[in-house]
């Protein structure tokens, strides 16, 4: 069996003036497949919006917010990346 | 509707025809591609593939609902699409070809989507403001369907020895109906003569580059222009488009007058 | 619901007092409504729980593409099928968005599929009955939705991040699910009586198996129990199912169908419906791979995964060759 496509996490501008935000993620071949895919999946294509992508793997993250003995920072364990969607303002806090 | 009406000086028949024609491409179409919801070779394809074939219902209603307005009948769209017999159905064969696998999806999309971009970017500037405006719509649409379908075209191309020679035998056994895109009647000549359309022909050259370059990128091999298919323009089909339209017009048939 | 009877590898619920400093921590975060994210600790229970869950709400999302599609190609009205179309696409959607929420907790896409396809994995029951109609269509969308949506809603609550933050999302482009549905079936009641008795053909049918979608009660499930401590599910599957029978009544009732339950009828003193126990010879037969489109179901999904390994290969060569290109233009121009 093949090797399985990457996984991206996809950032999004909604609007002008506005950061990009994570939205979420996908599998693509490469970046500019990614892209293309993050315009179809998380944006619906819309126009006028700014895509960024990165490879999952590539996303060097800070350890977990709770140190110390309780917390071990569990390294042989699994995480492949972090997944966050974006929260619609209307939800509020979360 | 109290929107400009139409040319007068425009012959209506030849109007009604064309919009016939580019309507039926994209419903005929649209039904092609919705057919791979669920199927398609990974989730990211499969919701891709739907925004195009969204995309080409959302066109379909724009244009037969515009034809239906032509005819002067009181058909709307829908009348149009469901309550039609085949030898009514004015689209390319092209279009009606069963998906294949999805190289061959991918294959015809991207010989329909290099016409369909160069075809409606004319009809922009149509003299025709009705058709200019739809055509301004589905342009943008359309540019992204082929930047995408050429871009897997190129990539399966030059992917594994298999994905090639998947998509050299699509393109092979599609080429043949690609002429139909580039032939003119009676009412195209009228159109153009009256600015509403350019001429088939003159897309030629265009699509060729489009085509060629993909092609050569992708490392497949253009066939030569042989023998081409034609026949839908004037409404005779091959025999997939009565399936398509028994299974598309089973409600409406079934159920005469009822409501949805 | 879309995931059905998930075990969690406990014996019982323990006390905080029993457990061990890490793990009372973490439920002690758990009970004060913190969110838990994918770098931190959290007990293999958990971590492997979610995963059957999340896995089995995505199948499902997936899975249930298929019913609904049979229909796209036979929407009565262009519209009807662009609405069709869009909503299947959806599912396709939310199951990417689950995917990725499962992705986080260690395990690969590609692994959940072969889950699904060699049948270690489950979906939803409801996925395995037919649509015969295009009520049926609408019925989905009414009830299915409906009793999804039930579940759904407490889940954006969920403790863990990723899979609330899913819900969230899906949740909100779920909102027009259930209400084409609905509509689409008032549409057809005002219609001709032909129109009319298809509807309440797709009720009959439909009712039952989406009772089942909330699965057997689990008011003694020590499985239920724990994902509920660990908040990972909020409500008992008698809640939620006495929650959509009070909802969906009415609705009924304003359609002038006939919900086909003879033991269905208000009962004043609890504010509920009283109603029929479903048939959970026919929910375990359906499980367990016996429901009409069982075999169906698999077999597409598995077709379309296996008839589409050239074409993801042929990404990943080209994908290769293109890095590869790339920097050997690189080294050349050094």
């Amino acid at each position: 069996m093949s090797s399985e496509w990457p996984l991206w996490e996809v950032f999004i501008r909604g609007q002008h003036g506005l950061n990009h935000r994570h939205v979420g993620s996908l599998h693509a071949p490469d970046a500019e497949m990614a892209v293309n895919n993050a315009r179809d999946v998380y944006t619906r294509r819309n126009e006028g919006v700014s895509i960024w992508v990165v490879r999952s793997s590539e996303i060097t993250a800070s350890a977990p917010s709770e140190k110390g003995p309780l917390f071990d920072p569990s390294n042989s364990k699994v995480y492949r990346h972090p997944t966050f969607f974006d929260i619609p303002d209307e939800v509020g806090h979360m | 509707m109290a929107r400009a009406a139409l040319e007068p000086a425009v012959d209506q028949a030849a109007l009604l025809e064309f919009l016939l024609r580019i309507g039926d491409n994209a419903l005929i179409l649209g039904h092609r591609v919705s057919e791979w919801c669920g199927h398609a070779p990974a989730l990211e394809e499969d919701i891709a593939l739907a925004n195009t074939a969204l995309d080409l219902i959302g066109q379909t209603q724009l244009w037969l609902g515009l034809a239906g307005e032509v005819e002067g009948k009181g058909r709307s769209a829908d009348d149009l699409a469901y309550l039609r017999d085949g030898y009514d159905f004015r689209n390319i064969l092209l279009v009606e070809r069963p998906n294949g696998d999805f190289g061959k999806t991918l294959m015809r999309q991207f010989l329909f989507d290099a016409w369909h971009y160069l075809l409606l970017k004319a009809l922009k500037g149509s003299t025709e403001t009705r058709i200019a405006e739809i055509a301004e719509k589905a342009f943008k649409e359309v540019s992204y369907h082929l930047d995408r379908s050429r871009d897997l075209v190129i990539r399966l191309g030059d992917g594994t020895a298999e994905s090639h020679s998947r998509m050299q035998a699509a393109l092979d056994d599609l080429w043949p109906y690609t002429g139909e895109m580039f032939a003119a009647d009676a009412v195209d000549a009228a159109l153009a003569e009256a600015g509403v359309i350019a001429e088939p022909q003159s897309l030629k050259p265009g699509w060729d580059e489009i085509v060629t370059e993909a092609f050569t990128e992708g490392t497949l091999k253009k066939p030569a222009d042989g023998y081409m298919h034609k026949g839908g323009r004037r409404g005779v089909h091959t025999e997939h488009l009565g399936f398509i339209l028994s299974e598309m017009q089973f409600l409406q048939r079934a159920y005469p007058g009822a409501t949805w | 619901m879309y995931a059905q009877m998930v075990k969690t590898d406990a014996a019982r619920v323990r006390s905080l007092d029993e457990m061990e400093p890490h793990e009372r921590a973490f439920q002690e975060r758990v009970d004060a409504g913190q969110k838990i994210e994918p770098k931190e600790w959290m007990p293999e229970g958990y971590r492997k729980t979610l995963v059957r869950q999340i896995s089995q709400h995505a199948h499902s999302e997936i899975v249930g593409q298929l019913p609904e599609g049979n229909w796209i190609s036979r929407a009565p009205t262009l519209e009807r099928k662009a609405i069709l179309l869009a909503k299947v696409q959806d599912e396709a959607g939310h199951g990417l968005y689950l995917y990725c929420a499962a992705e986080t907790l260690g395990i690969s896409r590609d692994q959940m599929y072969e889950q699904l396809h060699s049948g270690k994995a489950k979906y939803s029951s409801i996925f395995n009955y037919p649509t015969l109609t295009w009520a049926d269509i609408g019925a989905i969308g009414w009830l299915v939705d409906g009793a999804a949506i039930m579940n759904q809603v407490p889940l954006q609550r969920c403790s863990y991040g990723p899979y609330a933050r899913a819900m969230v999302r899906i949740c909100k482009e779920e909102s027009f699910h259930q209400r084409q549905g609905f509509d689409a079936l008032a549409r057809m009641v005002k219609g001709t009586p032909a129109q009319k008795a298809m509807v309440q053909d797709a009720l009959n049918r439909w009712w039952w198996p989406s009772l089942m979608m909330f699965g057997p009660s689990d008011d003694a499930s020590v499985h239920s129990a724990q994902s509920m401590a660990w908040k990972i599910k909020q409500n008992s599957n008698d809640e939620l199912r006495q929650k959509f029978v009070d909802q969906t009544v009415p609705q009924a009732k304003y359609l002038g169908l006939t919900v086909p339950d003879p033991d269905l009828k208000w009962n004043e003193e609890k504010g509920g419906h009283d109603f029929g126990e479903p048939d959970w010879e026919e929910f375990f037969n359906v499980i367990a791979g016996n429901g009409p489109c069982n075999a169906e179901r698999l077999d597409a999904r598995k077709k379309a995964w296996s008839d589409g390994a050239w074409f993801r290969d042929g990404l990943t060569a080209h994908a290769e060759k293109a890095a590869d290109r790339r920097a050997a233009a690189k080294i050349a121009a050094e």
